[in-house]
């Protein structure tokens, strides 16, 4: 069986470039970036290197760039960082919305048992806040904007650029959460008004256990954890020059290809939804058309639920991911599809695709043949679907 | 998480798997907001289940839950049906994940709820104690905070 790779907004498959670089790195390049002998020094110039390069990808300077372990830890650290900096002037008031990542959503929610107040914008039914209802929501005590640039599950890609304008105006920090967006769209943290960006490499091609905080010049960032002086005294452990090396690797890659990746993967998305929509019916597209990460993909089916949606397309070797209650192991549907404005039974029946770069035409016309397939099964038994072609529903 | 052969193989190739016109007794549980819906149909004569048919909307494990149930109550005695519990259904199925035990529940309470709607049918008194447990009324359940 073939599988069909369609879940990139979860991972993606290591580039040719970032394996390459990788296995030179362990194999070569072992020394510690912070021993003073030759080999460490080699791993130094490594690091530096591919600071530089990930630094000019989005428009930094290169001593605003730290390492991390991932998209997770650079959202926790932004955040609780520029909290701390709020609260020593008093002001303990925070702006998020209400479909953040959990590492976004959870660490506001730590914030706000230790006293913070925190503004969770709406994102409306079609997945994008109102630059009026954001500016309503700023206060005197406002000490922290921080709104993802695109969301994970639906794709919607937010005004970063006009919600950052806003915030240097104001003198507020504004951090963004730009996983899904780093290597896919167009980022430049000057020109968009960011202070700090939170971004991981194994979303755009590059290794998992790595991700970037991007902190403007002149912002004091305190570290979280005590040890080692690596990454100019913020943040200790030892330099992980493999995965550093690989990410730079694979960004530079999906930098310099971007325009290219964009048309195509923009046009299999395209032609997914448009077909999908065409051949099944009672499918919702979930998330706006206008601004929409070039890989995304999501819909909901009424009557099926999402994880048995997944499984039996898991069986034709289709690889996506759902926002059902029975995926997540909690009992409630994705928060992103609730923060939508859909009801649960619909929310349930959520499938996301997330195609990239490496998805062929023959991939998507694979899973336009399939997808209606196991939707009609799913819906042949479903009692819910009964109802509602009885049109009791 | 993951689940077991025996689950994967009832997921794919659910038994007993549609509806019925003439069922004798039709049971459905569970709530669509809480995603999971069971119906189960069953043809009865002389006190035997001659016959049973499930629709499912859930996930892989209320799928299988269902084929499973109605797998061990065909051919039994009503009264041996109403011994199927949850339990039997996990073991038949060789385990699930702890956040799926639910979808074994409501298996069992389907296949009561559809006896139950037998006797009420044909006018035979039960001891509504048999059908102990949540009965499967998702609507006024709070466990799962809806």
């Amino acid at each position: 069986m073939k599988t069909v790779y369609a879940d990139n907004a979860a991972t993606t498959a290591l580039c040719p470039e970032a394996l390459e670089v990788m296995v030179n790195c362990l194999k070569d390049n072992y020394g510690n970036a912070s021993s003073m002998h030759h080999s460490g020094q080699a791993a130094a110039e490594v690091v530096l290197q591919a600071r530089q390069d990930i630094a000019d990808c989005i428009g930094a300077d290169v001593n605003e760039i730290y390492f991390t372990s991932g998209g997770t830890e650079s959202d926790n650290w932004a955040i609780t960082n520029a909290a701390r900096l709020g609260a020593k002037k008093g002001k303990k008031h925070i702006i998020s919305t209400s479909f953040e990542h959990h590492a976004v959503l959870h660490t506001l929610m730590k914030l706000e048992k230790e006293g913070f107040e925190v503004t969770y914008l709406d994102v409306h039914e079609d997945g994008y806040v109102r630059i009026d209802e954001f500016k309503k929501a700023i206060k005197n005590e406002t000490c922290l904007v921080t709104i993802m640039f695109a969301n994970n599950e639906i794709g919607t890609v937010q005004p970063i650029e006009e919600i950052g304008a806003i915030c240097k105006e104001k003198g507020i920090y504004f951090h963004t959460d730009a996983v899904q967006v780093v290597g896919h769209l167009p980022v430049n943290v000057k020109e968009q008004n960011i202070d700090m960006l939170s971004f991981s490499a194994h979303k755009f091609h590059g290794p998992k256990g790595i991700g970037v905080l991007y902190c403007r010049k002149g912002i004091p960032l305190i570290s979280f954890m005590q040890g080692g002086a690596q990454e100019r005294n913020k943040r200790p452990g030892t330099t992980n020059t493999p995965a550093i090396a690989a990410t730079a690797a694979a960004l530079k890659k999906s930098c310099a290809e971007m325009d290219k990746n964009i048309a195509y993967v923009s046009a299999l998305r395209d032609k997914l939804i448009e077909e999908i929509v065409k051949v099944i019916p009672r499918a919702r597209v979930n998330g706006g058309r206008t601004a929409r990460l070039p890989g995304n993909v999501s819909f909901c089916f009424e009557g099926i639920e999402g994880e048995s949606l997944l499984l039996y397309l898991d069986l034709k070797g289709i690889c996506g991911s759902s926002g059902s209650a029975c995926t997540s192991g909690s009992l409630d549907p994705s928060h992103v599809l609730l923060a939508l404005g859909l009801p649960h039974e619909i929310a349930h029946g959520s499938l996301r695709l997330s195609l990239s770069e490496y998805n062929t035409e023959d991939e998507i016309d694979y899973i336009i043949e399939q997808l209606p397939l196991v939707v009609n099964r799913l819906r042949d038994m479903s009692p819910v679907w009964e109802r509602i072609m009885k049109g009791e529903n | 998480m993951a689940y077991s052969a025996k689950v994967m193989d009832h997921f794919e190739n659910p038994r007993n798997l549609g509806k019925m016109d003439d069922a004798d007794g039709i049971g459905e549980v569970g709530n669509a907001k809480c995603g999971d819906i069971m119906k189960i149909y069953l043809k009865i004569e002389d006190g035997i289940i001659k016959d049973v048919k499930f629709n499912t909307f859930g996930c892989a494990s209320a799928i299988a839950t269902s084929s499973m149930a109605t797998e061990m109550i065909k051919g039994q005695k009503i009264e041996d049906a109403l011994q199927l519990s949850n339990k039997a259904v996990v073991e038949a199925l060789d385990g699930l994940p702890p956040a799926k035990i639910h979808c074994s529940v409501l298996a069992e309470q389907a296949v009561k709820a559809a006896l139950a709607d037998y006797y009420t049918k044909n006018g035979i008194e039960f001891d509504p104690s048999l059908l102990s447990g949540c009965g499967g009324h998702c609507d006024d359940c709070e466990s799962c905070g809806h």
